[in-house]
């Protein structure tokens, strides 16, 4: 009884997800040992021959990685960009967080559903919106141009730039920092702030030694939110980002789609999910840590 | 209340504005009578006009409806298992294998799935979409469903079991109900992912399976037109209105 | 009749019951007392079959219940946090056992109703419990355990929720329901005041083990061990040993006040030289300035330790030295007449009393 219940419940979700999540992962890592087919996608790899069977793989593949810095380059320029757009988005997150947790209790509900309604509407869409603020004849970059002008400088131009790029992951990827940060703040006792207050603490040292440091699991916590997508995304560089804003995200789709070079996409995409994979039992770890607060 | 610092405040202010300048520019010069987005010209509505009669977007966001419910309910039913399971047993595969997909980028899941798609030999479209949407939602379902669980007093079931209860009928009549937010709450994220779901669908979808996110993508692609503006404002219109409909039905249906 | 016949429960390397036997009679009021992990809730969970026991059996009227599921015995229990399914309205609560044992329709509507009523709330009957104060969800909740009249009514630490008021209020309730309702109550709380007031048997349990069963006047005035008595109520616990055993009185000697006679205690034999402890309730005491020399009681110099003023009492803390090793005895006074609030202050000579049968010899 109690083992058919347990059956029933475990084993649907658990077939599905091996078949549609465990299987195409491990079909990638064969994949990278695979020598691309002659019209793209994979060549077989094993041949009977008399009822013998030869093995067709390689490493070849994984080598490429390393012939040209190219591909490091590029990742570590991913990286990056996913560093400065969790730097940001946790910039701008803090005093968003903090206003709405020490609002009104029948405020902050509003207050929270106002920063998750733009992440309602289509990625596309809000990709789009920032094709428009940074297109040529936006009035964004003709009021920039405008004081470069007068200062006796170059024009610049923000479409398909680093500044557009990065600007929007931060605009895309915001809610993911706010709402862990702003659900860790929202449970910070107000009488400490009082107790410390009282003890003499100043304004600054009250934030600095009591609000930062508790603080500090909803940021890690919103850090790996935003970090993850950000490293692997490839829709906002391939519309804002010109040739000089590509990620690895590009790359990996080029790979799929355009040269229809598999075996290395498999190589690329197994590189990003080994990152992920090391962040997210790194972000474990830190949240682990004794004396921090979940 | 809180004391509060004006310059966090006004901080927080501008944060806000961040957040929705860009949307309300877009929804701006969907009315705009002009090809370019970047100078007022005078009001109107032919973008719109313009927008019902393309038979390809109407045909996409069909597709888009299709495809979200179906991995709505899909992911609901394998999600609500999924997070009872985790919940009462708390196996760690079972536990990596569920959120798993949640935690990878998505473009990982795209072309993993777009591999073993090609390799098994089944075809890219509307079927392909959904199996794969529904791998990525089932997490979200299980983690509202399991939240649900964690918060569910224990005493409740053993309270049905001690008037008569079997354990079907404790399931069914009281963890069932219980459930049932989360049950929901983790669908409708489904359905909002799934339907604003691009990168996976991109790497998923095939001829004739193209959804809203591909076909605003394949036009914004070629050039930036006021048709994409009027598509854009509509799916924000539609999505104000769905939330302001569930939050005002939710306190009845929801009740905790 | 409710036999618990040598049931023992181990989880991992605890011992949660150790060979517990007891019985209930039918119509009573019997609590199991005693502190956290002492075993009572264990034992309490496998009479409603939530738990089931390592050994031993458990019989109602003598058949034995282990083979059943919880939802097939004829047991009700009221939970610690009432356990009132959150999305049915008050009657929907009360009529879901007699649902599940498939009453009919306008019967579950007569018998809801009439529950109702006798817990004192038939207008609630369309709220959900979310709408209920504690004490009228405890009330339901009361209510949906009785309503088809279940051979045993089991109450796990009903009352630990509610504030001290209305706990006594309850406590009235609940006895007089009971009176009422003529069903066995298994009563279960760590609070050895509610125990007291509310029962007609009292098991004490410790460590998995029964430590002591009587009625509550017993319990209190002859504890059968040092734990019953020092759980039960207030208690100085002055050890020693004995000295020699002479029928009805025994000598031992204090460890700092030297010997004294004391009762022997009927039913636990002592011989020479055994440990044993003199409990002596502190309200048993009195505090005099001088001690007339022809006077029965037993009598120590001492002084005023500490005081604590309570209102309806004064406790106050004695400190006897005899012999270099000071004793601290307390001793209970009542504030009835004015000024007896501070008849002592601390510091004070003051002579300590007690009839020789005020105290009760335990190993």
């Amino acid at each position: 009884m109690k083992n058919g219940a347990k059956a029933l419940l475990t084993l649907p979700p658990a077939v599905y997800l091996f078949l549609f999540f465990a299987v195409p992962g491990l079909l990638m890592l064969l994949a990278s040992f695979r020598f691309p087919g002659d019209y793209g996608g994979l060549a077989p790899w094993y041949y009977v021959e008399d009822g013998a069977i030869t093995f067709d793989l390689t490493l070849e593949n994984w080598a490429r990685l390393f012939e040209t810095t190219l591909y490091l380059q590029l990742l570590l320029k991913s990286l990056l960009f996913a560093v400065l757009t969790t730097a940001i988005c946790a910039l701008l997150a803090y005093p968003l967080a903090l206003t709405i947790a020490a609002s009104p209790k029948k405020h902050r509900d509003l207050l929270i559903l106002m920063v998750i309604l733009p992440f309602w509407s289509n990625f596309l869409v809000r990709i789009y919106a920032w094709m428009i603020i940074f297109s040529p004849q936006g009035a964004l970059t003709e009021g920039l141009n405008h004081i470069t002008g007068l200062l006796g400088l170059e024009p610049v131009n923000l479409m398909f730039s680093s500044v557009a790029v990065i600007t929007c992951l931060v605009y895309v990827h915001l809610p993911f920092m706010v709402l862990p940060l702003y659900a860790n703040l929202e449970k910070h006792d107000p009488a400490l702030l009082d107790a410390a207050q009282d003890l003499g603490a100043t304004r600054a040292q009250r934030f600095w030694k009591v609000t930062w440091p508790l603080s500090l699991p909803g940021l890690y916590a919103g850090a790996v939110l935003v970090f993850i997508p950000t490293l692997g995304i490839f829709a906002i560089p391939d519309l804002l980002g010109g040739t000089n804003g590509i990620m690895i995200g590009n790359v990996i789709k080029q790979q799929f789609v355009e040269s229809r070079d598999w075996p290395f996409g498999s190589v690329l995409s197994l590189v990003l999910t080994g990152i992920t994979l090391v962040l997210v039992v790194l972000a474990g770890r830190l949240g682990r840590t004794p004396g921090a607060l979940t | 209340m809180r004391r509060r610092n004006p310059l966090v405040t006004s901080a927080a202010v501008g944060v806000y504005a961040f957040l929705y300048i860009p949307l309300i520019v877009v929804a701006i010069f969907s009315f705009n009578d002009s090809r370019l987005n970047a100078e007022w010209v005078g009001f109107t509505m032919k973008w719109y006009r313009q927008l019902i009669e393309n038979d390809a977007m109407l045909q996409a966001a069909a597709n888009s409806l299709i495809i979200a419910s179906c991995a709505a309910i899909a992911a609901g039913v394998l999600g609500t298992l999924a997070g009872v399971a985790l919940h009462r047993f708390r196996q760690k595969w079972l536990t990596a294998l569920v959120l798993g997909p949640v935690a990878m980028p998505d473009i990982l899941i795209g072309v993993s799935l777009l591999l073993t798609f090609m390799l098994m030999n089944i075809s890219l479209g509307m079927m392909s979409i959904i199996l794969a949407h529904v791998t990525f939602c089932i997490g979200f379902v299980a983690m509202a469903v399991q939240s649900r669980m964690a918060g569910m007093d224990d005493s409740l079931l053993e309270a049905a079991r001690d008037l008569g209860a079997s354990q079907w009928q404790s399931f069914r009549l009281i963890t069932l109900p219980l459930l049932m937010p989360g049950i929901v709450a983790g669908m409708m994220m489904a359905f909002t992912l799934s339907i604003d779901d691009f990168v996976v669908t991109f790497f998923t979808a095939g001829v004739g399976s193209s959804t809203l996110p591909l076909e605003i993508y394949s036009m914004v692609k070629i050039a930036v037109t006021p048709e994409v503006n009027a598509v854009s404002t509509l799916l924000m219109l539609l999505t104000l209105i769905l939330i302001t409909a569930l939050s005002r039905f939710s306190p009845q249906s929801l009740r905790s | 009749m409710l036999e618990i016949v040598n049931v023992s429960r181990r989880f991992g390397d605890f011992q949660a019951l150790n060979e517990v036997s007891l019985q209930v009679q039918a119509g009573e009021f019997f609590t199991l007392l005693g502190p956290s992990g002492c075993g009572k809730t264990t034992l309490l969970r496998s009479i409603a079959g939530f738990d089931t026991p390592d050994s031993g059996d458990i019989l109602l009227d003598g058949k034995s219940l282990l083979a059943l599921p919880p939802e097939k015995r004829p047991v009700h229990t009221v939970f610690q946090s009432y356990a009132l399914f959150p999305h049915m309205t008050v009657a929907d609560n009360i009529a879901f056992p007699l649902r599940m044992s498939g009453v009919g329709k306008a019967e579950i509507e007569r018998r809801v109703a009439d529950v109702l009523e006798d817990v004192r709330l038939p207008d609630k009957a369309k709220h959900f419990p979310e709408e209920l104060s504690g004490g009228q969800r405890q009330r339901i909740a009361i209510a949906r355990a009785l309503v088809n009249r279940p051979r045993l009514l089991l109450l796990d630490e009903p009352l630990s929720a509610l504030d001290a008021k209305l706990r006594e209020q309850m406590q009235i309730e609940l006895i007089n329901l009971q009176k009422e309702v003529g069903i066995t109550f298994v009563y279960v709380t760590h609070d050895q005041g509610e125990a007291l007031a509310l029962s007609h048997r009292i098991a004490v349990m410790n460590k998995g083990e029964v430590s002591q069963i009587d009625e509550p006047s017993l319990l209190y005035s002859s504890p059968k061990n040092r734990f019953v008595a020092d759980f039960i109520g207030q208690c100085n616990l002055l050890d020693g040993k004995v000295v020699s055993c002479d029928g009805a009185t025994t000598r031992i000697t204090i460890d700092g006040l030297g010997e004294l006679a004391v009762q022997s205690n009927p039913n636990i034999p002592f011989n020479v030289g055994d440990d044993c402890a003199l409990t002596l309730r502190p309200e048993k005491i009195r505090l005099a300035k001088s001690v007339a020399p022809e006077s029965d009681e037993v009598h120590f110099p001492g002084t005023v330790h500490d005081m604590l003023y309570l209102g309806d009492v004064t406790v106050y803390i004695i400190e006897v030295k005899r012999d270099g090793h000071p004793v601290l005895i307390e001793a209970l006074l009542a504030n009835s007449a004015p000024g007896r609030a501070r008849l002592l202050d601390t510091g004070d000579a003051v002579e300590i009393c007690w009839p020789r049968d005020a105290g009760h010899l335990v190993r």
